[in-house]
């Protein structure tokens, strides 16, 4: 009994459970001489940096595919492998996103941080004071004002409408509709909203406006936020929906039972449940009306000063701020003002889609039903 | 207050398929009355429609009369909510609203209702209801607390507060005990036991010896085979089902030997 238990204490740290491991630090190992091997063949061919990471990845993944092969067993080293490939499709998906975010951060940071860059617009920026300052190495004048203005007052127009009829049009398909030939009418056209093109449904905004008020009432802020709830409601009736669906039946029937009536249960069980969802989802319709540019180019236009009335005159708003700035510079002289306008405008919109993401996530964390440990 | 319930000649169907048929049964007021019966029998349907509960599945439909003292809840023109308001229900899983504190789900069937209460009311109906569901020691310090947070048969209990809350006349229970422990059970049977003073009890349980203890009259239920309705097969005092019942099926079946 007491030799046993002695032989058990002698071989603990050298358990058969993991005989025939290969050790922790192979990976490091194949990384190594991966990383030296690129650089080798790098070095005779000439340098660049894209051939060098993907000659790497492919030496990683195959010494190590084959040194567990050879220290472990088959079945290991497939596992091996297909880990490696991935985390290896994980990072190619990461990169453009990194890639845009270092980019746009790295080239319109000096763009933002001009003095007056978010306070003033562009009105009076003509294309000599641009060359002036240019040529003098002065501050570059103008900014964003005028198109982050038009850009929320565009977007907070049309979540007012959008929010509502998709919030009502949710309800209706999971509350009160018996799965007829009306609500799978609604669902067929929701998801063919789903799928056009922005610039039809600016289009077709143009249209019914100048159908509605007649070529001579300018209301183009309006038109735009038209254009946006026509993108925006089929994203807000597909993530409520979804939403409103996963409330279990359970509780309806629980506030049934109670005596309470249909409507009341709606608003005081199911959408407070469904909340957090439905919140988050009405922030990533936001965030995607937000960098709409199409729509906005052919209904509100273009403007150079700040303009809070949707029912009047043009309006500038950030996507279309982007892209005049970049494809018909103040100053054609001088392009330069203008880009670097148009990168700190892009930094901005990135920002503000940011913050929306953000935003999102702490409403479904905040309204989430509480629950806490049995 | 406390009513008595007859069903006459009472089907239930969902869409085409009719699953119980022909149910003609007394209960009286002041009394518990067990249904037990085979699964699939349509212990939960019948039990469902004594509310109107059983219509909110689409396609679900219900013929004949039940009569709630006299008046029958299913004539045209009843609104469903106000027999549902008489005619309270516990439900086999507990399902406290998730987005509520324990006081608020207690108070649920008054507040989700818009009608308004003074605190001083609203504290004295969550301590009565709550006693009443023998819940009060255990959570009269964490009262703002979600009830999602507490264990099964608490829940369980949560639920029958939430129900006795709004003072129904009568108090439907399906299988209110199958998810708990022995203890919280005996709890609940406690429970049921006072409450016939008040109340018209109905539950449904597979329990045979929860059934002999808590209920005055037992109804059994039964099914000719998959497909076939289900039948209410012999309805009598509690202890005449389980000494000496009249039908055959019914004395296998409170005797084990059925399938
Ligand atoms: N929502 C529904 N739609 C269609 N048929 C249903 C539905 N719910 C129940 N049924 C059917 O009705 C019959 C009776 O079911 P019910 O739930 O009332 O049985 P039960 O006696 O409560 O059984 P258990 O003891 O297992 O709970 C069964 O054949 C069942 O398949
Ligand atoms: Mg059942």
């Amino acid at each position: 009994m007491t030799q046993v238990l002695q032989e058990n204490r002698e071989n603990i740290g050298k358990s058969k459970l993991i005989q025939g491991r290969k050790p922790r630090w192979t990976w490091i190992a194949c990384l190594a001489g991966s990383l030296i091997v690129a650089s080798a063949i790098m070095a005779v061919v000439g340098f660049n940096v894209a051939g060098w990471a993907v000659l790497t990845a492919l030496f990683y993944v195959v010494s190590n595919y084959a040194v567990t092969r050879i220290m472990e067993n088959g079945r290991k080293a497939t596992d091996q492998l297909w880990t490696n490939l991935v985390v290896g499709a994980f990072l190619v998906a990461l990169l453009p996103l990194i890639s845009v975010v270092w980019t746009v951060l790295s080239i319109g940071l000096p763009g933002l941080l001009a003095p007056g860059f978010l306070a003033s617009d562009m009105t009076g920026i003509t294309g000599a004071v641009d060359q002036a300052s240019v040529e003098d190495g002065t501050a570059i004048l103008g900014g964003v004002k005028h198109a982050l203005i038009g850009s929320l007052v565009m977007t907070l127009g049309a979540t007012a409408i959008s929010v509502p009829i998709g919030l009502l049009t949710s309800i209706y398909l999971v509350e009160y509709s018996r799965g007829g030939t009306f609500s799978r009418a609604i669902t067929f056209f929701v998801d063919v909203m789903t799928g056009i093109p922005s610039i039809v449904a600016g289009l077709f905004a143009a249209g019914l406006m100048l159908t509605l008020v007649g070529p001579g009432d300018n209301v183009m802020g309006f038109t735009a936020v038209i254009a946006l709830s026509v993108l925006m409601i089929p994203v807000v009736v597909r993530s409520t929906e979804e939403m409103l669906r996963v409330v279990p039946n359970e509780l309806r029937e629980a506030s049934y039972a109670l005596g309470v009536r249909k409507w009341r249960t709606i608003l005081k069980v199911v959408i407070p449940t469904a909340i957090s969802g439905i919140a988050s989802g009405v922030t990533l319709a936001i965030a995607r009306v937000i960098g709409e540019t199409a729509p906005i180019l052919v209904t509100a236009g273009v403007a150079v000063s700040t303009n809070w009335n949707l029912a009047k005159d043009w309006m500038m708003s950030l996507p279309v701020y982007i892209y005049r700035q970049m494809m018909f510079p103040t100053a054609p002289a001088a392009p330069d003002a203008s880009e670097q306008r148009a990168w700190a405008a892009a930094l901005v919109l990135i920002i503000i889609v940011m913050l929306l993401n953000l935003t999102a996530r702490f409403i479904a964390k905040a309204f989430a039903p509480k629950k806490t440990g049995r | 207050m406390s009513k008595r319930i007859d069903a006459i000649d009472f089907n239930v169907y969902y869409s085409k398929f009719l699953a119980v048929e022909g149910v003609n049964i007394s209960i009286e007021p002041k009394s518990v009355t067990a249904f037990i019966g085979p699964s699939g029998c349509g212990k939960t349907t019948f039990l469902r429609t004594l509310n109107r509960m059983h219509e909110v599945i689409p396609g679900a439909r219900v013929e004949g009369k039940l009569l709630l003292d006299g008046d029958d809840i299913y004539a045209p023109g009843v609104d469903p909510v106000s027999v549902r308001s008489t005619i309270g229900m516990v439900f086999q899983r507990p399902n406290p609203f998730p987005t509520m504190s324990i006081r608020e789900n207690v108070l649920a069937g008054i507040r989700l209702n818009g009608q308004r209460i003074s605190k001083g009311d609203a504290d004295t109906i969550v301590e009565k209801s709550l006693r009443g569901a023998n819940l009060w020691n255990e959570v009269k310090d964490r009262l703002e607390k979600p009830g999602s947070g507490l264990s099964g048969g608490q829940q369980q209990r949560l639920c029958i507060a939430r129900t006795i809350a709004v003072e129904p006349d009568v108090i439907l229970m399906d299988e209110p005990c199958s998810a708990l422990d022995p203890i919280s059970t005996l709890a609940i049977e406690d429970l049921i036991n006072e409450m016939k003073d008040q109340y018209t009890v109905v539950i449904v349980t597979h329990n045979m010896q929860q059934a002999a203890r808590v209920s005055d009259k037992t109804a059994f239920f039964n099914i000719a085979g998959t497909g076939k309705p289900g039948k209410l097969i012999e309805y009598a005092e509690t202890s005449t089902i389980f000494s000496t019942p009249r039908e055959k099926a019914t004395e296998d079946y409170v005797s084990g030997r059925f399938g």
